[in-house]
C-alpha cells in the first residue's frame, strides 16, 4: 500500500514537471523543471530496486548535464517571445499525436498483457543485497568491451565539445612549436671571419 | 502490490509528452533538447521495469550505456548549439536555411 502511494505521488510530479518542461515560457524554468523531473524518476528507479542508476541519474544528470543546460541557457541571449511563436499554432497537432500515441502504447503494455497475474512481482531483496556490486560484477565481466566502448564515446564527446566551441581570436599571440622544432642552426648563428684584434 | 503495467504506462505517457514538446517547440532548440533527455528518460524506465521484474540485471547495464551515450550527446549538442549561436546571433530553427538550395 505504501508503496503505491510513493509511486502515485513521484508519477504525479514527474508527469507534472515533464508538462512543465514542454510547455513554459522561460528556458531556464523549463531546465529547472527537468531537474525536478529527474528527481521524481530517481525515486520511481529506488522502488524498482535500481538504486546505483538512481544515484546516477542525480548525480550525473542533475549535477552534470543540467548544470550544463542552465549554463548555455544563461549564457545565450535569446528572445523567448519570438521563440514560441506557433505555440498556440502547434499546441492541437502535437496534443493529438501525444494521445494518439500513448492510447496506442498503453495498449500495448496495458493491463491485459503486463498485470501482476501475467507478471509476477519479484521478491524484494533483503538488506544486505547490493545493487551497485550486481551491477558491477557484470558490467566488468560480461560487459567489458561495452564499457570500454562507453569510454571511447565520452573521450570524442570531450574532445568533439572543446573542438567545436575552442575559437582563435586574431589579436592572440601564440608560439608555434612546429617552427621552433624544426629552426635550422644556420637560421640563428651567423659565422663571420675577421682578424683578431691585436695587442696594444 | 505495484505491477509491470504501472511503469510501462507511466513511461509511456512520459514519452507522449515528450513527443507533443517537440511538436509545440519546434522553434526552440535548448526545449528541444529537453525533449529529447525526457525520452530517453522514459525508455530507461522501461528497462529498469522490465530488469526488476524478469530479475535480470542486462536492463540496468543498458541504461548504463544510454545515460552515458545521453551525456555525450547533451554535451557535444550544446557545444553545437553555441558555435550556432555564435555564429548567427539566434537559435531560432525557422531562420537556420542557410544550407537550402
Amino acid at each position: 500500500m505504501i508503496e503505491k502511494l510513493i509511486f502515485y505521488i513521484f508519477a504525479i510530479i514527474m508527469v507534472f514537471g515533464a508538462t512543465m518542461v514542454i510547455t513554459v515560457r522561460n528556458p531556464v524554468r523549463a531546465a529547472l523543471f527537468l531537474v525536478l523531473t529527474f528527481f521524481a524518476s530517481a525515486a520511481i528507479w529506488m522502488l524498482l530496486e535500481a538504486e546505483f542508476l538512481a544515484i546516477t541519474l542525480v548525480l550525473v544528470y542533475v549535477g552534470a548535464v543540467m548544470v550544463l543546460f542552465l549554463f548555455v541557457v544563461m549564457m545565450l541571449d535569446i528572445n523567448t517571445a519570438l521563440l514560441k511563436e506557433g505555440f498556440i499554432r502547434y499546441l492541437p497537432v502535437g496534443i493529438g499525436v501525444a494521445i494518439l500515441l500513448v492510447v496506442m502504447l498503453v495498449g500495448v503494455v496495458g493491463p491485459e498483457n503486463f498485470s501482476l497475474d501475467e507478471m509476477a512481482a519479484p521478491e524484494r531483496h533483503g538488506a544486505d543485497y547490493s545493487n551497485t556490486r550486481e551491477l558491477g560484477s557484470v558490467l566488468y565481466t560480461v560487459y567489458v568491451y561495452p564499457f570500454e566502448i562507453a569510454a571511447v564515446i565520452l573521450l570524442v564527446a570531450i574532445i568533439a565539445a572543446i573542438t567545436l566551441t575552442l575559437r582563435k581570436r586574431p589579436t592572440t599571440k601564440y608560439q608555434n612549436p612546429d617552427s621552433q622544432v624544426s629552426v635550422k642552426r644556420d637560421d640563428r648563428v651567423r659565422m663571420v671571419k675577421m682578424k683578431s684584434e691585436e695587442k696594444k | 502490490m505495484l505491477a509491470l503495467s504501472d511503469f510501462l504506462i507511466l513511461g509511456a505517457v512520459m514519452f507522449g509528452l515528450s513527443i507533443a514538446g517537440i511538436f509545440i517547440n519546434r522553434k526552440n532548440i535548448i526545449i528541444l533538447l529537453m525533449a529529447i533527455e525526457l525520452m530517453l528518460l522514459a525508455v530507461n524506465m522501461n528497462f529498469i521495469a522490465f530488469s526488476h521484474f524478469l530479475g535480470d540485471t542486462a536492463g540496468q547495464v543498458f541504461v548504463f550505456f544510454i545515460l552515458t551515450v545521453a551525456a555525450a550527446e547533451a554535451a557535444i549538442g550544446l557545444a553545437i548549439l553555441v558555435v550556432l549561436f555564435r555564429n548567427k546571433r539566434t537559435i531560432n530553427v525557422t531562420e537556420l536555411d542557410s544550407m537550402k538550395g
